[in-house]
């Protein structure tokens, strides 16, 4: 099944976890988001495709509050919170986690403290000035193990290679612990086999978490096997599943005629 | 349980600081006031108050490398709390001399007498007892800052445009201090002191006891700072030097971190002013002259940003270099070492004398050499990577805007 | 005014006696005679009791007038005498109150000069000396004058005798007052403020409520003033800022040298100044012609050679930058204070940019008219430069897209270099038009630094037009300020409410759009 206009949802009985309607971002006179519909269910995973300039990483800016739109509603956890009166703090205690594009690590701190840094908990000045370390050891120890970073855990993020930063932030994504999890580009420059770990990880992931995953990577999404939805000049050109959207005629206009 | 955050804070170095800080507040009064001035043991009274001074000056430079080293807040206005630390005390000192001014009022202080003022300004109050003042050479500075950061970092104020803006407010403090009609002595400032604590501010055994409480001071500000940023509260502090956006995204809000850094950074300052100020036996508004804010960036600089040792050994070594080539007949040439130092310790040295000593070692919590490039590299794409990048700019295709004057911005 | 002459005929010479019985009152009579008597001896000799040349023999009972290269003439005939002068000669005192009694009675001889300058200094001198004597000179004179101008200022004069004259009637008083009134300065408002307070109720009544219309009037000229010295101020600041906007808010550099740029310029102006006088000081009036070209060259080359020596090493570290441009500025101060001295240099003025413009109720000095024009000239000139050459191009490509310009075969290196000599250059203008306005010494700089950033920032960084109207809307509201607190005073509210503004809107006024700001 194709939907490539916006689903019309009550507000009130939205159940979905984010609900994205209408909403249009400008720069100088430049659409990067043209009256843009998404809806998120609970539990779900959802992979965003879309050439260059689609308008993927706004979407994630308007969600994670990092930009604010135009117009149009950005509504989380069954309609009942207005995303786009929030600041970025505000929306990750909230529980929505990013993993950057570009990996964003905390390149002076060890790899443990970056975990550290990300672990849920409270994020107030006087209790961190007071903090105490409480079997956060261990769950710390889980998560490099998970992440395959466990050797690693004294070395500078800094120095760790492009693919580790990468696992390192999806880490940071895990200890956070959020209600959804924003994933931009995480199998850039990664070999084939380490992004069919990626893809594997990302899995185990979803299964408690709702995820989204932005990626250039067909192949990489096809090993996700989820719905995908198709992005094109701020709107949503198509939604299905992988071998519907790339059978889709205007998605191979889209990717085959630029 | 706060003492034993304090004291399991320093790590091998900060105890070797803490040691010779010890020694110097015993030693050096000791060789000052009992062993004869014929004896080649004998330190003078003008080295204890130069040395005290410089203590001084060491604090100061520890404050500011709080703010800048571990938070990549670059303050260019921190003279300004150091002064109006020392404006507190200067009061204090000021209404100790009672009826021994020139002019003999009891209330009084000599330059109001000269105004021909009739009564005590209502902020002058209290001032002639020491708990008070005590109280507001931490209050004062520390509500500015509070103020200052409140309002700057919860706009998001930041880099460059942070540091001109707190250029603008110790400039802004300057003018008002040299008006004769803002209380506070105009031009001459405050001086002709007599009495702190009842010991006379000029006794050679006052000023020994000076040194060790600046070296004392010295010593608590590293414990304090050092305990800061060992908490995971200073690794938050370095992750929003950093990249500050993406500490944002992890929930932490920034401008609390940023406003509590900023605050407790100034009142280290005043304090350090504090102390200055009866050892100088002056304050005027000069010190609150933009080039001296700039100046102890510098001396962190030089000694090495972002440890805390190194900040405070940069002040000593600036400051016994400029006491040595002012003295003499290099005086003319001070200006130009000055200068090429911010140049030469800017490019060569970015991680200052103490950085360049432990090389090859852990690099621990040093930033980067640059500002904080991975902020912006972090979170930009490349394309838009100007400061009009900023939130909005994360769309590639985002640069349509040239044309009618209107350029690209700078990057930060 | 041969007529009068015949009428008085004798008159001159009977007054002169008076002066030489060396007492106050008796000059003063005898002042009064001489204007009257229409002789034309008669201003010359009161000119020279004004300048205290006018010499008397007691002993003679004669009067000579020593001219201005020391002769002695006599005063009854003009000619030059003949002999040695009495041994007993000696100058006739004048105080206070007699030199006002000369200036009207010169006032009422010069009314009816040929030259119409003179007859309007003249009218002008007996408004403001109103004395009663004159007054049948002053409506002969009005009777006679054809420039409408003199023609205003003598009726003028003639309302103030008017108003001066006891036995005027309250009716014609009141009629003075409305031409007082109308001529509305600061002297007819002394004027009228100055009146006695026994008048009739009427012509109090009337004079209160002309001085209040006069002080409105005064007051909105105050504000145009205002408003003028606010442009003028905005200029400048619009001069020292304009360098700053290309090197920091094209390329993003903090070039805290950026005022020992604008004291380059003005040391510049210094030296071509100082040549001129030793080789060529007819050239004088065009020492600023000349000495412009210099200081864009010699800021630029030394802000070219910043940023090859240590700029370049700092990009994207703007911090860095600062700090290091900071020690940069220090060392060029002290390296003019070494060579020029610690104190202000003397920088003269052109002719064509000294004096001032009267207009209306405002005052306008011709140096800052002309660096207001100078400023619109150079920011234009920038907005060209930028727009439509190859340099502006490139610098524009470079500036919004570093590798993308390199890989076209820009040399992205120089055009750095360039761009950032193109800033310090302009620095340099800037100092050539503030050696006229302010002191030219090692610290002229630090004063324009922290202003400068502030109009950048105001305006919007990377924003020439933001720039522009930063630096006039800080001008104007300083000089605003300024009457309600004072210059310092107001200067900290304007530093406070830059601070403010800055937080509220941390892009400046001209911020390109998107959604505020980040690290």
């Amino acid at each position: 099944m194709l939907v490539s206009s916006a689903i019309e949802r009550p507000r009130e009985t939205t159940p979905s976890l984010l609900y994205l309607n209408g909403v249009t971002v400008t720069f100088d006179g430049f659409r990067a988001l043209d009256n843009l519909a998404l809806d998120i269910s609970h539990g779900e995973m959802r992979a965003i495709i879309g050439p260059n300039g689609a308008g993927k990483t706004t979407m994630m800016d308007v969600i994670t509050g990092r930009t604010r739109p135009d117009s149009g509603e950005v509504l989380f956890d069954n309609g009942s919170i207005d995303l786009a009166k929030q600041d970025e703090a505000a929306i990750a205690e909230l529980g929505i986690g990013r993993k950057f594009q570009k990996p964003t690590v905390f390149e002076n701190h060890t790899v443990e403290d970056n975990v550290l840094l990300a672990l849920e908990g409270d994020r107030t000045v006087r209790r961190n000035l007071f903090w105490r370390p409480n079997g956060h050891t261990e769950r710390i120890g889980a998560i490099l193990q998970t992440i395959g970073l466990k050797a690693q855990r004294d070395r500078l993020a800094g120095a760790l290679s492009h693919g580790q930063k990468q696992w390192l932030e999806i880490g940071m994504l895990i200890a956070q612990n959020p209600k959804l999890l924003l994933v931009d580009e995480p199998v850039a420059g990664m070999t084939d086999a380490e992004t069919r770990t990626t893809a594997e990880l990302l899995r185990d992931i979803a299964r408690s978490h709702t995820v989204i995953v932005v990626e250039h990577d067909m192949e990489f999404v096809r090993m996700l096997g989820v719905k995908v939805t198709v992005l094109n000049d701020g709107s949503v050109l198509a939604e299905g599943s992988i071998d519907e959207v790339s059978a889709n005629q205007r998605v191979v206009e889209v990717y085959l005629g630029r | 349980m706060i003492t034993r955050r304090l004291l399991e804070a320093p790590d091998g170095r900060g105890w070797q600081f803490l040691a010779i800080l010890a020694a110097a507040a015993v030693v050096v009064p000791v060789l000052n006031v009992f062993v004869p001035q014929s004896s080649s043991f004998h330190v003078t009274t003008t080295t204890v108050a130069l040395w005290g001074k410089y203590l001084c000056y060491a604090l100061l430079a520890l404050s500011l490398d709080l703010v800048w080293g571990y938070c990549g807040i670059l303050s260019l206005g921190h003279g300004a709390f150091f002064a109006l630390g020392g404006y507190a005390m200067g009061m204090y000192l000021m209404r100790q001399i009672g009826t021994r001014g020139s002019y003999a009022h009891p209330i009084l202080p000599d330059f109001m007498m000269f105004l021909n003022w009739k009564e005590l300004p209502w902020y002058w109050y209290g001032f002639n007892h020491f708990p008070y003042a005590a109280l507001m050479i931490v209050l004062v500075p520390g509500v500015l800052a509070f103020v200052f950061g409140w309002f700057a970092f919860r706009s998001r104020v930041t880099g460059v445009y942070l540091s001109i803006i707190t250029q603008a407010l110790t400039f802004a403090l300057m003018l008002g201090f040299f008006r004769n009609n803002f209380g506070f002595g105009g031009n001459n400032g405050l001086t002709d002191f007599y009495d702190l604590l009842g010991f006379s501010v000029r006794a050679p055994k006052t000023r020994a006891v000076l040194f060790s409480l600046s070296a004392v001071a010295l010593g608590l500000g590293y414990l304090l700072a050092q305990a800061v940023v060992r908490s995971k509260a200073g690794k938050v502090l370095i992750a929003i030097r950093d990249a500050e956006s993406r500490t944002r995204f992890l929930g932490y809000r920034v401008e609390n971190y940023k406003t509590y850094v900023f605050t407790l950074s100034a009142c280290m300052a005043g304090v350090a002013g504090a102390l200055y100020v009866p050892q100088v036996g002056i304050i005027n508004p000069s010190e609150f002259a933009p080039g001296n804010s700039i100046e102890v960036v510098i001396w962190v600089a030089v000694g090495g940003r972002g440890t805390l040792v190194g900040a405070s050994l940069g002040a000593v070594i600036v400051n016994y270099l400029k006491t040595m080539f002012t003295a003499g007949m290099l005086a003319p040439y001070w200006l130009f070492v000055l200068g090429a130092m911010f140049v030469l310790v800017t490019i060569f040295l970015p991680r200052g004398v103490l950085g360049l000593l432990r090389r090859g070692q852990h690099p621990g919590n040093q930033p980067s050499a640059g500002a904080d490039p991975s902020n912006a590299r972090g979170l930009t794409p490349p394309a838009a990577s100007g400061l009009a990048g900023s939130r909005a700019s994360s769309t590639p295709s985002h640069s349509p805007c040239v044309g009618e004057g209107r350029l690209a911005q700078p990057a930060e | 005014m041969a007529a009068g002459g015949l009428a008085h005929a004798g008159s001159y010479e009977d007054a002169l006696p008076a002066f030489t019985e060396d007492s106050l009152s008796d000059t003063g009579e005898a002042i009064t005679k001489v204007a009257a008597s229409g002789s034309p001896l008669a201003a010359s000799l009161l000119e020279a009791l004004s300048d205290a040349r006018l010499i008397y023999s007691a002993a003679e009972k004669r009067v000579f007038i020593k001219t201005r290269s020391g002769a002695l003439t006599d005063a009854a005939t003009g000619r030059e005498i003949s002999g040695s002068p009495p041994a007993d000669i000696d100058t006739v005192r004048v105080n206070n109150r007699l030199r006002i009694a000369i200036e009207a009675a010169l006032g009422s001889l010069t009314l009816m000069a040929p030259d119409p300058k003179r007859r309007l200094d003249a009218a002008q001198a007996v408004f403001k000396s109103h004395q009663e004597n004159v007054l049948p000179a002053l409506e002969k004179a009005l009777e006679a004058e054809t420039d409408p101008r003199v023609r205003r200022v003598l009726s003028e004069a003639r309302a103030a005798v008017l108003l001066a004259k006891q036995d005027t009637s309250a009716a014609a008083k009141i009629v003075a007052i409305q031409v007082v009134r109308d001529r509305g300065d600061l002297d007819a408002l002394a004027l009228l403020e100055g009146l006695p307070a026994d008048l009739p109720p009427d012509v109090l009544a009337a004079a209160n409520a002309a001085s209040a219309n006069i002080k409105n009037t005064l007051a909105a000229w105050d504000g145009v003033q205002n408003a003028w010295y606010g442009l003028s101020l905005g200029s400048v600041l619009l001069l020292a800022a304009i360098g700053l906007a290309i090197t920091f808010g094209v390329m993003g550099v903090i070039n805290m040298a950026h005022g020992e740029m604008v004291m380059l310029g003005a040391y510049t102006t210094f030296v071509v100044q100082e040549a001129i006088r030793a080789m060529a000081p007819g050239l004088f009036d065009y020492s600023l012609m000349i000495a412009l070209p210099l200081a864009f060259l010699v800021a630029g080359l030394v802000g070219v050679v910043i940023e090859r020596g240590v700029i370049q090493f700092l990009y994207g570290r703007p911090l860095e930058t600062l700090l290091a441009t900071w020690g940069i500025s220090l060392i060029l101060q002290q390296t003019v204070r070494t060579a020029f001295g610690p104190s202000n240099r003397e920088v003269g003025t052109p002719s064509f940019m000294s004096g001032v413009v009267d207009l209306g109720g405002l005052a306008i000095t011709l140096n800052r008219l002309w660096i207001i024009v100078f400023a619109g000239v150079v920011f234009a000139a920038l907005l060209g430069v930028l727009r439509y050459t190859t340099l502006g191009l490139h610098m524009r490509a470079v500036t919004q897209n570093r590798s993308m310009a390199s890989s076209m075969a820009i040399n992205t290196g120089r055009i750095d270099a360039l761009t950032f000599g193109l800033g310090s250059g302009i620095a340099g203008l800037a100092g050539v038009a503030l050696s006229q306005i302010d002191n030219v010494s090692p610290n002229l700089g630090q004063s324009y630094i922290i202003d400068s950033f502030l109009v950048v920032v105001f305006g919007g960084v990377g924003n020439l037009l933001g720039t522009l109207v930063g630096a006039l809307t800080l001008g104007v509201a300083n000089k605003f300020l300024e009457p309600f607190a004072g210059a310092v005073l107001g200067k900290i509210a304007l530093l406070v409410l830059v601070i403010l503004f800055i937080q509220k809107r941390p892009r400046g006024l001209f911020a390109l759009k998107g959604r505020a700001v980040e690290a």
